[in-house]
């Protein structure tokens, strides 16, 4: 009980904020009259939401789909190349200041060039992209948690002549781990944010970005607005979901950071 | 047998047109089965690389180091030595439990045993009931007591500790010198210790082995004959005071042969 | 640059697929259209113009983020209420609003630096945060001992030592807002910037694919440039402090 009490009032003045935010933002569109294609207000939102849901929630789950898709294959590929490149020292020295070079680089220009490769409706041109993206935070983050580790740690185990192997389970992967989710936390919006940037350049008609783009030229301003905040829904639940998995499988950590 | 026999050791760090420094120069010595040695200097008197040719996680330069009539190497391939740091050095990902059995589970124990004897371990160290416990939970000495228990819990013969309540308080500091002796006498070891504290060498030592920095060589060995067990009373004794002078004056004087 | 040419000859890929590197540092020499300049100068000036608008925002995004970072360090009331915010505005894909700015602004140059910005602020604000409340306690007690003032207590300690943490945020915001600027050139439909150059060769992708490859190099050159120059200032300013990792 206490600590639920304690998390509500912990919680208090974030959600007090947010219910503050969406009342003076009804009020104050519906009181100085903002045009709706500036502003609309919440109401029209849910409104223009429940009129075009079908439409919406196809898109969204395209969208989210291609995000999910490219944010395991980019994860997964940064975390294989990861353990080779942290296990010898030849190819990390070579390849982390490329990495990190181009982890620079505005991935997202490639989107046309996927476009033409795989086809605009197909969704393999946004899961490349996608995961294209999501690759190098999370290569650069884990070979940092391998490599990272204090050194009196690996001296204790050789003083055990433990085997190369068992280092890495032991100790590099556990230390690794943190790092890993920091990552994936950043790459779970970085993913959607890919995702659906990619398809301004071009996607199928059902999709957040193809969508979000034609009903802001077409002056339908509070369908946007609803895809938006569909998007934005999508964006805080990936979030939430890397955040849980985080608090499950690496408690200590959680529990070091406050 | 010496559980310890060092050589004619030297240790030189850097090379190319780095400058060198002679971390060890002409190191010779004999631990005998039992004994609780304990080797004392000022900084970069080569102390802690000293303990570290022991455990072979260093080389020396040339010299030989055997460990129980071995080579240091097969001695660490055949896990018979206890390593504890100045920091406690605890994987902060597994509870205490977990952090004493790691030794036991690289060395392939079978599960039942290992809980056991690591159970056992941290009865020893007067942290039962903290099993469950994550490392960041414990205070400095509860974590340094479970770095002992961890360093014991496969029965090393030999334990190698450097500076190992260097960090901690005072008073805390005296509580587990009191505590290590008692484990000492029970398991029936041999310890090798690496500390800058002069009464703490004496309470607890055999022997204590003077150091002196640049070159790092042995300018003394004082035998404490104090008896055991000792007890707070033994830190009060004329004996004891004598001692540490004795140290004292053993410390200084291999200054000042650097000096000329 | 050999493995590029390999995969093209071993893979049979055809040119619209991967052209060939002397095809795109051809193409930076040939006009893009009848009689005007070469590509290369065209893609430069579309480069400046996307960099200009990413600087801006960077430079009101990293000021606005500073400030707000600097506040929530001083203001507890505000860090608790607000800063969750901050966090949650970030989980939102923020550059699907991009095509809502635009019309905001009317498709006004301002909506580039005004996204670039938007994505700089964060990354800053929450180091900025972070690096203030870095100094030991210990550290600000010995500036109360010599009764310094909260301001003497932010310019002499906190800000200091919140330089290495508001680099790495600059870093990152370096990166973010190049991107930031390349998308909110497209709903506005904005020719002179390399999101438009983009768009535009992707038209004629079938006919010169090089084209499209030499915009996407461009883009990939100017972003790294600019966190190659932020890096550089963060060595110079940082130069007397140990780097940790």
């Amino acid at each position: 009980m206490e600590r639920i009490g304690e998390r509500l009032r912990n919680s208090t003045p974030p959600a007090s904020v947010f219910i503050i935010f969406i009342v003076v933002w009804e009020v104050l569109v519906r009181a100085l009259n903002i045009p709706r294609f500036l502003l609309p207000p919440p109401t029209a939102i849910l409104n223009a939401f429940f009129d075009t849901s079908t439409v919406i929630f196809e898109s969204a789950f395209y969208t989210l789909r291609s995000a999910l898709i490219g944010f395991a294959v980019g994860c997964g590929a940064g975390i294989m190349v990861a353990f080779a490149t942290a296990r010898w020292v030849t190819i990390r020295e070579g390849v982390m200041p490329l990495a990190i070079a181009v982890n620079s680089v505005p991935i997202i220009a490639f989107a046309p060039l996927m476009n033409s490769w795989f086809g605009s409706t197909n969704p393999l041109s946004k899961v490349a992209i996608v995961a294209l993206i999501t690759f190098f935070p999370t290569m650069i983050n884990t070979v940092r948690g391998l490599t990272l580790v204090e050194p009196a740690k690996i001296e204790l185990l050789h003083s055990y002549a433990t085997s190369q192997l068992e280092v890495l389970l032991k100790a590099r992967i556990p230390n690794a781990l943190p790092y890993m989710f920091n990552a994936f936390k950043v790459c779970s919006t970085l993913s959607l944010i890919g995702a659906i940037v990619s398809e301004y350049f071009g996607g199928p008609r059902q999709s957040l970005g193809v969508y979000i783009l034609q009903e802001a030229q077409l002056f339908r301003f509070t369908n946007a607005w609803a895809a938006i905040a569909i998007a934005a829904l999508q964006g805080m639940g990936f979030y939430l979901i890397i955040l849980l998995i985080e608090r499950r499988l690496i408690p200590w950590h959680v529990s070091l950071e406050r | 047998m010496a559980v310890v026999s060092i050589t004619n050791v030297n240790k030189v760090f850097g090379s190319g047109n780095r400058p060198q420094t002679v971390a060890l120069k002409d190191i010779n010595l004999e631990i005998q089965p039992r004994e609780f040695i304990s080797l004392i200097g000022p900084s970069g008197c080569g102390k802690s690389t000293l303990l570290r040719t022991i455990g072979d996680l260093i080389p020396p330069s040339s010299g030989e180091v055997l460990v129980n009539g071995k080579p240091a190497h097969a001695a660490r391939l055949n896990r018979e030595y206890g390593m504890v740091f100045q920091s406690p050095v605890l994987f902060e990902w597994r509870t205490v439990l977990g952090n004493v059995e790691l030794p036991l589970e690289i060395m392939r124990v079978p599960k039942p045993e290992r809980t056991q004897r690591a159970r056992e371990m941290l009865r020893l160290v007067e942290l039962h009931g903290f099993e469950r416990h994550y490392p960041w939970q414990l205070s400095g000495g509860m974590q340094q007591r479970v770095a002992i228990a961890r360093a014991l819990s496969f029965r090393p013969q030999l334990l190698l500790m450097d500076e190992p309540f260097g960090a901690l308080d005072e008073i805390t500091r005296e509580r587990m010198n009191a505590e290590l002796l008692r484990i000492w006498q029970e398991t029936q070891t041999t310890v090798v210790f690496v500390t800058h504290s002069i009464p703490e060498a004496v309470f607890l030592s055999t022997r204590v082995v003077v150091m002196s920095a640049r070159p790092g060589r042995i300018t003394d060995i004082i035998e404490i004959d104090l008896g055991y067990p000792r007890t707070v009373e033994t830190r009060e004794m004329p004996r004891f005071f004598e001692l540490v002078t004795q140290v004292r004056e053993a410390l200084r004087k291999g200054e000042d042969m650097r000096e000329r | 640059m050999a493995a590029w040419e390999l995969a093209k000859l071993l893979l049979q890929l055809d040119k619209r697929t991967l052209p060939h590197l002397w095809e795109i540092a051809g193409a930076f020499g040939t006009p893009s259209r009848r009689g005007g300049p070469p590509l290369a100068a065209t893609l430069v000036e579309a480069a400046l113009f996307t960099l200009r608008g990413a600087f801006f925002g960077f430079a009101i995004g990293a000021l606005i983020g500073f400030v707000l970072g600097t506040i929530f360090a001083h203001v507890r009331i505000l860090e608790q209420s607000l800063v969750p915010y901050v966090v949650a505005s970030q989980t939102v894909p923020i550059l699907a609003i991009a095509p809502m700015v635009v019309v905001w602004l009317r498709g006004s140059w301002w909506s580039v630096p005004l996204i670039a910005a938007y994505l700089t602020f964060f990354p800053v604000t929450i180091n900025t945060l972070r690096g203030m409340k870095s100094p030991d306690p210990r550290a600000v007690e010995l500036m109360r001992s010599y009764a310094a003032s909260s301001w003497e207590v932010l310019w002499k300690l906190r800000f200091p030592a919140s330089l290495p943490a508001i680099f790495a945020a600059l870093k990152v915001a370096a990166t973010s807002s190049v991107v930031g600027a390349i998308i909110a050139e497209l709903p506005a439909g904005m020719q002179r910037g390399l999101g438009g150059a983009i768009l535009n060769f992707n038209q004629y992708y079938i006919t010169g694919p090089e084209r499209l490859w030499a915009a996407i190099l461009a883009a990939a050159i100017v972003g790294i440039l600019f966190f190659v120059g932020v890096s550089l200032v963060e060595r110079v300013v940082l130069r007397n402090i140990v780097r940790s990792a």
